[in-house]
């Protein structure tokens, strides 16, 4: 894949990027009342506590929506575009979702899915690039999905 | 049930704009400073008198300056609202609430912008890695605003079986309100169904004309309370109830992650709208619906009242939301074809129509709703004409 725009982690953050990088896709759990949240963040809306586990997902999700954007765009994604990127839910808990793109495989570029052949409900499951050198940071593997 | 407290207590009394253009020669203060005079001579109000100034958080003109350039007077209340475009009716309201309230008496609220250049886009200032909440949703090209409303409103149509056929039928309404406003930078721009599918694509499902213009140009308003309103130059245009909302759960823009995205910012906020308003959605004559993306004009219809949910689109194409259609939407021309000053040439209009002198004027117009950005957290304003 492209060297892309790379997500900067933040205290909540930087589990989910870790277990990106192991090819895991970890959802925020709340230690006291078992709620998952997404995007992370210190504090369970539901019960206050600060207490909280990284479980791995199923990595298996349902397209939410989806859209295809056309430049004017930043540079990192110009001579991508047009491309296609998804909100996907996962299948066990259709309030987390995740934002992402479609691949045919791991390493694919983000426009080779012809957005024609996308449709809302498609199932997909979750792949891991090899984590990406931008030299702005550590590396870092970004979630992507590839239908079912 | 006691009438709320802030109920017709302050009124609009005067606004004030430049003029719409792409590139302006004049600086952001100087517009604001051009803006202001206007409205303050529309209301016959001395700079000296203001004692009061609020604008939103992403305003450039600073307090200090624009009471230094103007020669304002001791200012007691400044304020600042976030969130964009979902500031402007609470930039107002606070305004109002701190002249309802007595912490000051004659308020200025205003909103100045440069958007022309394409250099002053904030999205295209992002660069190397991307943190906060924009690391959830950037790296994967889902950059600019209008990238995270075509999310919703691809959803949108899914749910409620909207197509590119309604969002041209709100692109194609406001811009005939536009045609009949000379002032708007689409006057002389006529648009038709088959210039609006020929248009290019920006994200689909949206295109060019689903979208709002650049503009450089500012816009103001003066609030006074009520007995200091009526022996103004121009009627009145009373705030009769206004709310602001940051709804349970929701995230600005990317508002993918709660139980139900499409009941957006609009719903909690028309709640308390109506809970202090003595009408309902069903009185309002004309509205002013946050519009730097068509689709918004829908959730905004809907979020309101003023249709049911999943209607909006029959509601615009039975109804009519064009000139002299059942309830004229965006009557200058709106963000997508008068002027975005992120919707605060809303407000101006909002007044223009209560006092009757809108350029697409709705008959006999008393109850005036404007609202501001949809998907992010918002504000609303009912206006009132009439006796107090």
């Amino acid at each position: 894949m492209s060297a892309a725009l790379l997500p900067l982690p933040d205290e909540s953050s930087a589990p989910f990027w870790d277990g990106c990088v192991r090819g895991q896709l970890l959802v925020q759990t709340c230690t006291g009342c078992g709620r998952r949240r997404m995007p992370p963040r210190p504090m369970c809306p539901a019960c206050t506590s600060l207490a909280h586990s990284w479980i791995p997902s199923s990595g298996h999700g349902r397209i939410w929506s989806f859209v295809v954007p056309h430049p004017p765009l930043l540079p990192a994604f110009t001579d991508l575009a047009p491309y296609p990127v998804v909100v996907v839910e996962l299948i066990e808990d259709p309030m987390i979702r995740f934002v992402g793109n479609l691949v045919t495989w791991p390493e694919g570029e983000i426009n080779e899915v012809d957005p024609t052949t996308i449709a809302i409900g498609q199932r997909v499951h979750v792949v891991f690039a090899a984590p990406v050198e931008d030299g702005n940071g550590p590396p870092m593997a970004i979630p992507r999905w590839i239908r079912d | 049930m006691p009438t709320p407290l802030l109920q017709d207590a302050t009124a609009i009394v005067g606004i004030g704009t430049t003029e719409w253009s792409k590139s302006a020669e004049d600086s952001e203060m100087v517009l604001a400073l051009r803006a202001i005079r206007a409205a303050l001579d529309d209301a016959g109000i001395l700079p000296s008198e203001v004692d009061g100034l609020s604008s939103y958080s992403l305003e450039s003109t600073e307090e200090i300056e624009i009471a230094r350039n103007l020669g304002l007077g001791d200012i007691g209340y400044f304020g600042r609202v976030h969130y964009g475009g979902g500031a402007g009716c609470g930039v107002v309201g606070q305004a109002s609430m701190a002249v309802a309230t007595g912490v000051c008496n004659v308020a200025v609220a205003w909103r100045s912008r440069k958007r022309g250049s394409a250099a002053s886009r904030p999205w295209a200032g992002v660069s190397q890695r991307v943190g906060g909440n924009p690391q959830w949703s950037r790296p994967f090209g889902l950059v600019r605003p209008v990238d995270e409303i075509a999310m919703l409103t691809r959803r949108y149509c899914h749910e409620f079986g909207a197509t590119r056929e309604d969002l041209c039928a709100v692109a194609m309404a406001v811009r005939a309100h536009a045609n009949l406003n000379p002032a708007a930078q689409m006057f002389a721009k006529e648009m038709t169904r088959d210039s609006y599918f020929a248009a290019r694509m920006v994200s689909e499902p949206l295109c060019l004309f689903d979208n709002c213009l650049e503009t450089d140009g500012a816009a103001a308003v003066v609030i006074v309370a009520a007995d200091r309103a009526a022996d103004r130059p121009s009627p009145p245009a009373w705030i009769h109830s206004w709310a602001q909302s940051l709804p349970a759960q929701h995230q600005t823009m990317t508002n993918y992650f709660c139980d139900d995205p499409l009941r957006g910012p609009a719903w909690s906020c028309a709640e308390q709208l109506w809970d202090r308003s003595s009408v309902g959605p069903g009185d309002v004559d004309v509205a002013q619906l946050y519009d730097a993306f068509s689709p918004l004009v829908l959730l905004s219809l809907e979020g309101y009242g003023l249709c049911g949910r999943g209607e909006a689109a029959a509601f615009v194409a039975e109804r009519g939301i064009g000139p002299g259609g059942g309830l004229p939407v965006n009557t200058s021309g709106g963000g997508m074809s008068e002027a975005y000053i992120h919707g605060f040439n809303l407000v101006v209009e909002a007044v223009r129509q209560v006092r009757g002198t809108s350029t697409s004027q709705t008959p006999d117009a008393t109850w005036s709703l404007v609202t501001s950005g949809e998907g992010v957290p918002t504000g609303a304003l009912l206006l009132r004409g009439g006796d107090r």
